[in-house]
């Protein structure tokens, strides 16, 4: 029993020095920076009652927005997925002068401010800027429809699926696109079978952070999304004409709306992609 | 089938990686293609699969029996390949991984379910995994899924097996137990092979001819025997084993290296003496042929034989000798004792006017 004891002991001594330290300040900084913030935000709510809550987050013009937030974003995250993947696997598998140059581009969406995005974006498709021009005697409108508001999502979401696909296919050799060729597989097929089932959980996983990141995206989209209730208004819009009108309440009542979707889509990705994972190591998955 | 590559020669922007070469594989024989890293050996390989296109500016061609395959897409050469980190799809039960080629054959004909499953059960069972079927790579070891990946590389029946270094990344043991387990296989089977190595205990120990190859080039190609007795050059000889080297001046039929004698029937002039490990005999007294003053640095029992190492001061480099345990236990040999070596047999190498040249001298 004693010895046991002296066992274990010995062996909750840690190696890695520093671990108390570390996770001290790393949970410090998290409650900080993370946790208070939405700890006030679910405190603000605190004053309304749940027909009153339920009532706000049910009110037509946020229900509309809600579905052109999902709609857009949604449809942002799908067109970020295929060109996303794209992006990466051209960045991998292929040399050509000026990959580089193209790797440090696709970060730029994270680098410039959304509202620049916007802007430009904006006054490029506008009926007198000039992609706008091209587009309009073809009866194509951007600006100022949902189209637009999808393109400002797709712009300042894209890095999130090249990012965490390249990583990915960087680690998966060569040699098993050759094994299935060997064997006979057509280009398609090897493809289907075999680079993409090894893709799929950080495809899955890049496209889920680009919505989640498009839900919430709000400078880039304001100014080419128009704005007209019922049409183009986003949820983040919503959130701040109530807190332009200072109801701090309804604000935080939508806001906890969009913070509710947002984890438990993360929460589920995190979930199914650590099964997947589990079965590429040799776990019983 | 047999394998004709006819002028086939690769290079990668500036760099040479096969010259421009031929080979002949027959039907159902097992070769091995030897040589250093960067020898071009595994280019060779990856040509004759498919996975690699010859240079287009040379007329090179390659058959396998009447069948022109030079513009062949790898999908249609009807090969199996075996890699050497296995490339195995890891997201598929070892019983997918099998059938992989089965159920990419296009629909007309493709095998039903039930025949796909008798056969891979049947291939899982000739490499003795019959009981890993639901399992996925990552939980089986080096070995088993080097055997996977055979049994995938065999699933369609090829006409030619080509393997890449297989047993490159596993450890001896299963190395020499997988070994022996494709030579069996491929004597039962008869298919044709091909395999890449650097090992050269594997390549003559596995391959009925053996292809050496280095920088690009073939050096030789035999059969083991043959090759470890006859090496065509300096480069095959010091490659299929431990050499020493004896450098010194002949005259009057006596070579002599600082005080170190040795009576050649060579003519005068420089000259350079290689020797095996296994060819030289250790002796307490000088011979009459020969006065090679030796000291002994360690000796190790490996195997079979004890593993002895010499110095001197005309050796710009130590020497081993391999010795039989009896005469280990005769000569008390221990370190620090001194001896004298007496070469059983010695090789010379010249340039390309005088002939490679090998002497046994009987004692």
């Amino acid at each position: 029993m004693s010895m046991i004891a002296t066992l274990t002991g010995t062996a909750s001594k840690r190696v890695l020095p520093g671990f108390g330290l570390s996770l001290g300040i790393t949970l410090l900084f998290v409650s900080l920076v993370l946790l208070l913030p939405m700890t006030s935000l679910v405190g603000q709510l605190a004053g309304l009652s749940l027909a009153e809550y339920w009532a706000i987050i049910t009110e037509e013009r946020v229900v509309a927005s809600y579905m052109i937030t999902i709609g857009a974003a949604a449809v942002a995250a799908i067109v970020n997925a295929l060109f996303g993947l794209l992006m990466a696997w051209v960045l991998v598998r292929y040399e050509f002068p000026g990959k580089r140059l193209l790797d440090a581009l696709m970060d730029l969406p994270f680098a410039l401010p959304t509202a620049v995005a916007g802007i430009t974006l904006a006054t490029m498709y506008s009926s007198s800027g000039f992609m706008g021009k091209l587009l309009a005697p073809l009866g194509f409108e951007i600006a100022y429809t949902w189209v637009g508001i999808a393109l400002a999502m797709a712009f300042t979401s894209i890095p999130f699926v090249v990012r965490t696909v390249q990583p990915v296919l960087e680690d998966l050799p060569q040699e098993i696109d050759e094994a299935a060729l060997t064997l006979g597989a057509s280009d398609a097929l090897a493809f289907r079978r075999v680079i993409l089932p090894h893709l799929w959980p950080a495809l899955v996983t890049g496209t889920g952070l680009a919505f989640v990141r498009s839900l919430g995206e709000f400078g880039a989209v304001i100014f080419i999304a128009g704005n007209m209730p019922y049409e183009t208004e986003i949820t983040a819009l919503m959130i701040f004409v109530k807190l332009q009108e200072y109801d701090y309440v309804g604000a935080s009542a939508i806001a906890s709306v969009v913070l509710a979707v947002s984890l438990a889509l993360l929460l589920a990705l995190n979930l199914w992609q650590g099964r997947f994972i589990r079965r590429l190591h040799g776990g019983k998955g | 089938m047999s394998i004709r590559l006819t002028n086939i020669a690769k290079t990668f922007g500036r760099t040479t990686a096969l010259e421009p070469l031929d080979l002949n594989i027959a039907d159902g024989e097992l070769v091995g293609l030897l040589g250093p890293s960067g020898s071009g050996k595994t280019t060779l390989l990856r040509i004759i699969a498919g996975l690699e296109q010859p240079d287009r500016s040379r007329t090179g061609s390659i058959h396998f029996g009447e069948r022109d395959v030079t513009n062949v897409h790898v999908r249609d050469r009807r090969i199996g390949f075996v890699f050497q980190h296995y490339a195995l799809f890891r997201h598929m039960s070892v019983f997918d991984n099998v059938a992989f080629g089965l159920t990419a054959l296009p629909r007309r004909s493709r095998p039903s379910t039930g025949e796909i499953r008798t056969r891979v059960n049947r291939l899982l069972e000739m490499v003795r995994l019959e009981e890993f079927a639901n399992r996925y790579p990552a939980q089986l070891s080096g070995g088993q899924q080097q055997r996977v990946s055979l049994a995938r590389a065999l699933a369609l029946k090829p006409d030619v097996l080509l393997l890449d270094e297989p047993f490159g990344a596993l450890d001896a043991k299963v190395r020499q137990e997988l070994r022996r387990w494709l030579r069996h296989l491929h004597d039962e089977l008869g298919f044709t092979s091909v395999f890449v190595t650097h090992d050269q205990e594997e390549a003559l120990e596995l391959s009925d001819r053996v292809v050496v190859m280095s920088n690009g080039r073939i050096e030789q190609i035999d059969e083991p025997d043959t090759l470890y007795r006859h090496p065509a050059n300096r480069f095959v000889f010091e490659f299929l084993g431990d050499v020493n080297r004896l450098e010194g001046n002949v005259q009057d039929g006596e070579l002599t290296c600082g005080d170190a004698r040795l009576s050649v029937d060579l003519p005068d002039g420089h000259q350079e003496l290689l020797m095996r490990p296994h060819e030289l005999k250790l002796l307490e007294a000088q011979s009459p042929h020969s006065r090679l003053p030796v000291t002994v640095t360690s000796a190790s029992p490996i195997g079979a034989e004890v593993r002895v190492e010499l110095i001197a001061d005309w050796l710009p480099e130590p020497w081993q000798a391999t010795v039989r345990h009896a005469d280990f236990e005769r000569l008390h040999i221990k370190r620090g004792q001194r001896l004298f070596v007496e070469p059983r047999r010695w090789h010379r190498f010249g340039n390309a006017e005088t002939h490679d040249q090998e002497v046994e001298i009987l004692s």
